[in-house]
């Protein structure tokens, strides 16, 4: 086994480009079930903005012009999912399903004449001075704007849902529509809102996908990823912060099993290794808030294990299926582990997610 | 056209039974293919339908062209045929080895069309299968990019361990290494044909890992992108994808049916067309290599050139001896040339690969 | 402007017209989609919803296509109603077809006529366990049976693909991630010469046929019913929530795994990871399509095939490509979901006075 090859900063560099498309989407998703607002359509706008960014960035040469388009692309397709929901009161799964074959339908057909185009290209920011420093440099400066666009996407979404009064209405509402409509608050132009945000955020990973992380465009090229975005959501408790976390956990396995694979290293290893740090950070923050440090001791023994295991089965290779399979049951896990505690989950998870809102009268 | 054929004893014994059916010459042949994949994955079913296109100029009036595209393997591909079949197509082509039962399937109820199956290794008195020796094109690549290496480290993207693939590697491994003893594969399973996505990232782990020369095995245009980003070299796959790395593609290895489809539709007009395992390479002209780029210097593209004149000719097989399996167990004797039969079936690395062929 | 009012009840008159409003309209968009793209409409239109219903073969594989959608809208239509969400039926449905070919692939050597039955049980069993996971995370936990579902959607997906690529591949197969074709006494026998249309399909309209029952006759359906509409009478009317769930969750995924089992051993034959085309999906849009009820679910399932077949012969007859299909498809389910609110309101002038 030879270790002088693994790179564990590029590892994370590609690691932070896999998971933007998936933190965009995400974080969108976030915001319009805060709102009691569950759309499944993630992938046809994911891939809707994909085919409408990269069009407008080949035939305006501008890729930001390309990602304010495919926000929009992502803000109508859901406002088409917004208004069968809130106005025509349809069923938000069955909605978000078609919604989801809509997107993939009209994607292509738009895209026939981008298939084997190349777009204009988007380039990382390079600054100068930061982006020399050894090690920092290379994780923290050397990406391209959207980047760090999407991880203020989180900070502000969480400081608006946290610190804000609109913040707390959106919450309101998705907690409880029929209390908050009779609070006074607007709950179709919130929800639609909440909708369109979500649709935009969509919108904007697929695009990343298009313009940046592949570039090019081809046919159901975000190839599932809206559905991952959903499980991002969900592991991350309806967080801002923890989509970032679900993010590069799940862009993390894949970027894990093919880097692990072109060194011919069992993919135990640096998962252990990763275990082990998330472990000690989480059990350094459960005691300084005096919390249980269960869990957090949990993931430092199975950081363990897997790490005892890739030491002695260095050149094990596991099928890559099992691996992909991960991110999934741990996803159920957070979501069993946060629902038995009622009272927490009632602080996250949006009570009235799904449910039919028609104000009578 | 000349095509070379590999036909195998079963296939040999049902060959006779089929020369006694010949059909009459037609005047006007309906031609439909079925796609895996949608037509613009610049890829494998994008090929197949430049394929269909060369039909439609080369016959003009005389022929009427259809397909289908983005079809499952599975129950929905037996109806795509069957619907074909019923709708009075003379010719069916089906694109994908997961057709292969289906194609058979449907084949015996429509014993006056003609199919074509690819990639496939079932036949009857009214299916043919066809397919590319892609491995002399990847002898050719594994030439150059064991020349023009200069980390020794070159990055292969591989989609399932199927023979196909395997044989892929072995060819391009074993004559990267004649010319460069110290070169070496890193080869990364991506377990999917299409998926932009994952395959780019499979590229960066493989530039990640000192690869300066990426070579594919999966359809989309993908890992050519991040080789242009990465100012690295690599060569296409299926199609030429010069437009997506200028200055990265080498050159590429193309999927070329055109004169396959054309022979095939032709024997149908004249009446002639008959059950046949068709297994083309340089020589049929189904195996292409696009255009060099200037990167490559002089003597390497002369070393290159010949070395396709000569497997045309019939005087280079890619696999001649001595070569080992990968576990030192000796496979081909000094001089010794690989037969189709081990070809086809190939399940093993030769000596020399790093890593195990996932099981 | 206009606003919506509560029906006292469903309009009849709506419950019939809102489909063929909904495809007028369809027809209407989708035409003039496929005239923008150079096609002519009046024959796309008679190729995708016409053509099919006059030719033997493609009203066979209608129900080939459509029994699988009906069988699990049927299934995920008992849960709607009682406000237990599983959208997880792709995975069941995934999950019985791997069973179903686990045990086909390990008596292969054997013939017999118990083997079917056994395929089936096994079938089932996976389908309601796969099910029974979120059931009991719910009943126990607490956790959202709609994202547990999901979730396992996705669990399943891999765990099929690492099936045919490992002990279920087929041993002859050049290591293709395909399972062996099926001996013949694993094949479901069928009911028509020259068609596809298995006993499967017969199955299917049986359980249609028991699900109208049940829900219309038996105490079970009046308790998923109650406990749908109204939960706090339910609860003094003595209906267990968690039993509810349990059977509502088990049942519908034993349909889906039935489904899986009927598509593994009627159409397919063989496993493989191109198997499911995403019938626990669409069984979802079906099953609201048909407004929950089983004749509405079976029109909606014949409807759903239909533009799939269609679309298919739309594409090598017209040249109609694959993805404009999908759109017309797309906007089909969007005119007939938006509709459906015709049936419970009715649109009147707003009127000031009217808030109170």
């Amino acid at each position: 086994m030879d270790l002088s090859t693994l790179d564990p900063i590029a590892l994370i560099v590609s690691l932070i480009i896999a998971a933007t498309p998936l933190v965009l989407a995400a974080t969108g998703e976030l915001v319009t079930e805060k709102s009691g607002v569950l759309n499944l359509g993630v992938e046809g706008m994911m891939v809707f903005g994909a085919i409408t960014g990269f069009a407008a960035a080949v035939e305006s040469g501008s890729p930001w012009l390309g990602f304010l388009a495919s926000a929009t692309g992502g803000a109508v397709l859901a406002l088409i999912f917004g208004v069968m929901t809130q106005y025509l009161l349809s069923n938000q799964v069955a909605t978000g399903l078609a919604l989801t074959m809509f997107g993939l339908g009209l994607a292509a057909l738009i895209g026939q004449p981008y298939a084997g185009v190349k777009p204009p290209p988007f380039p990382r920011l390079d600054l100068p001075l930061l982006g020399d420093i050894p090690v920092l440099g290379r994780l923290l400066f050397s990406f391209d704007a959207m980047v760090y666009l999407s991880i203020l996407l989180v900070a502000a979404v969480w400081w608006f849902l946290a610190r804000t009064r609109g913040g707390m209405v959106l919450r309101a509402v998705g907690e409880n529509h029929d209390a908050a409509h009779s609070l006074g608050m607007k709950v179709v132009p919130i929800r639609l809102a909440a909708i369109a945000f979500g649709g935009a955020c969509a919108g904007l990973g697929g695009a990343y996908l298009s313009l940046v992380r592949v570039p090019q465009w081809t046919e159901g090229m975000t190839a599932g990823a809206g559905w991952i975005a959903l499980a991002i959501v969900v592991f991350a408790s309806w967080k801002p912060w923890r989509v970032l976390l679900g993010a590069y956990l799940f862009g993390g396995v894949t970027i894990l099993q093919l880097n692990t694979q072109a060194l011919s290293l069992n993919p135990a290893l640096p998962a252990g290794a990763g275990l082990i740090v998330v472990g000690l950070v989480w059990l350094g923050l459960a005691l300084r808030a005096g919390r249980p440090a269960g869990l957090a001791l949990a993931a430092l023994g199975l950081g363990a294990a897997a790490l005892a295991f890739g030491l002695a089965a260095p050149r094990f290779q596991i099928g890559s299926a099992w691996l992909s399979m991960a991110p999934y049951l741990v996803t159920i896990l957070v979501l069993v582990v946060m629902s038995r505690d009622r009272a927490r989950a009632a602080l996250n998870a949006p009570a009235s997610l799904g449910r039919v809102f028609h104000a009578a009268g | 056209m000349k095509l070379a054929s590999t036909v195998l004893a079963a296939a040999a014994a049902l060959a006779l039974g089929a020369s006694g059916a010949l059909a009459q010459a037609k005047d006007h042949v309906k031609v439909g293919f079925v796609y895996v994949g949608p037509v613009g994955d610049f890829g494998w079913s994008y090929q197949h339908d430049v394929g269909r296109k060369a039909v439609e100029a080369e016959f003009g009036d005389k022929v009427e062209t259809t397909f289908v595209e983005s079809v499952p393997e599975g129950p929905d591909a037996e109806r795509v045929i069957q619907q074909m079949a019923r709708s009075g197509t003379d010719l069916i082509f089906t694109t994908s080895f997961g057709y292969m039962d289906q194609t058979i399937k449907v084949a015996k109820m429509f014993p006056d069309v003609k199919f074509e199956h690819a990639t496939g290794y079932k036949r009857a008195d009214n299916v043919s299968t066809y397919s590319s020796r892609f491995y002399e094109g990847r002898h050719v690549i594994g030439l150059v990019a064991g020349k023009m290496t200069k980390t020794n480290t070159i990055g292969y993207i591989a989609s399932f361990p199927i023979p196909e693939v395997v044989r892929g590697i072995n060819a391009a491994y074993l004559a990267a290494k004649s010319v460069n003893p110290d070169v070496q594969f890193k080869i990364v399973w991506v377990s999917t044909w299409f998926d932009p996505a994952k395959e780019a990232d499979a590229a960066k782990a493989l530039i990640e890992q000192g690869a300066d020369i990426i070579m594919q095995h999966t359809d989309s245009p993908a890992a050519m992108t991040i080789a242009q980003e990465n100012g690295i070299l690599a060569f296409g796959q299926a199609s030429d994808m010069k437009q997506f790395g200028p200055d990265a593609q080498l050159t590429s290895i193309m999927d070329h049916w055109d004169p396959y489809y054309i022979s095939r539709v032709q024997a149908v007009l004249d009446g002639t067309w008959e059950e046949t395992d068709t297994w083309g390479g340089f020589d049929t002209g189904m195996v292409q290599l696009a255009e060099f780029s200037d990167k490559v210097p002089e003597d390497v593209k002369q070393m290159a050139m010949e070395a396709r004149d000569a497997i045309a000719a019939g005087t280079l097989h890619p696999f001649t001896g001595p070569i080992n399996k990968q576990d030192g167990s000796p496979w081909l004797a000094e001089g010794e040339v690989a037969d189709d039969g081990t070809l086809l079936g190939m399940n093993f690395y030769v000596e020399g690969i790093e890593g195990d062929l996932p099981k | 402007m206009l606003r919506l009012e509560a029906r006292r009840e469903p309009s009849r008159a709506m419950l019939l017209l809102t489909p063929v409003l909904a495809v007028a309209l369809t027809v209407l968009f989708g035409g003039a989609l496929f005239a923008a793209l150079g096609k002519d409409p009046v024959a796309a239109m008679r190729v995708i919803f016409v053509d099919p219903l006059f030719d033997p073969y493609s009203r066979s594989e209608l129900m080939v296509k459509g029994a699988p959608l009906a069988l699990i809208a049927i299934g995920l239509s008992l849960g709607f109603r009682a406000g237990i969400w599983n959208i997880g039926a792709e995975g069941q449905f995934i999950m019985g077809a791997v069973a179903a070919s686990a045990v086909a692939l390990a008596f292969y050597d054997v013939q017999g006529l118990w083997l079917l039955p056994l395929m089936l049980v096994a079938g089932t069993a996976a389908g309601a366990g796969w099910a029974m996971i979120p059931a009991v995370l719910k009943t126990r936990f607490g956790a959202n049976e709609i994202l547990v579902s999901l979730m396992l959607v996705y669990v399943a997906e891999q765990f099929l693909i690492a099936m045919v690529s490992g002990p279920l591949r087929d041993p002859q197969g050049f290591n293709f991630p395909l399972s062996r074709s099926f001996h013949d006494s694993a094949v479901l026998p069928v009911l028509m010469e020259y068609t596809r249309v298995h006993v499967g399909v017969l199955v299917t309209l049986l359980v249609v046929i028991a699900a109208q029952v049940l829900m219309s006759r038996h105490i079970f359906g009046f308790r998923i019913r109650l406990s749908g509409e109204a939960p706090r009478a339910a609860r003094f009317a003595g209906v267990d929530r968690a039993h509810v769930t349990w059977a509502c969750m088990g049942l519908s995924g034993a349909a889906a795994g039935l489904a899986g089992m009927f598509e593994v051993a009627g159409p397919a034959q063989q496993l493989a990871p191109s198997l499911p085309v995403g019938y626990g999906f669409t069984a979802i849009i079906v099953a609201f399509l048909g407004r929950l009820s089983p004749p509405g679910i079976v029109l909606a399932a014949a409807i759903m095939a239909l533009t799939y077949i269609g679309g298919e012969t739309a594409q090598f007859a017209l040249g109609i490509p694959a993805a404009a299909n999908e759109t017309f498809r797309g906007m089909l389910l969007f005119f007939l979901l938006g509709l459906d609110i015709l049936v419970r309101y009715r649109l009147v002038p707003k009127r000031r006075e009217a808030r109170t």
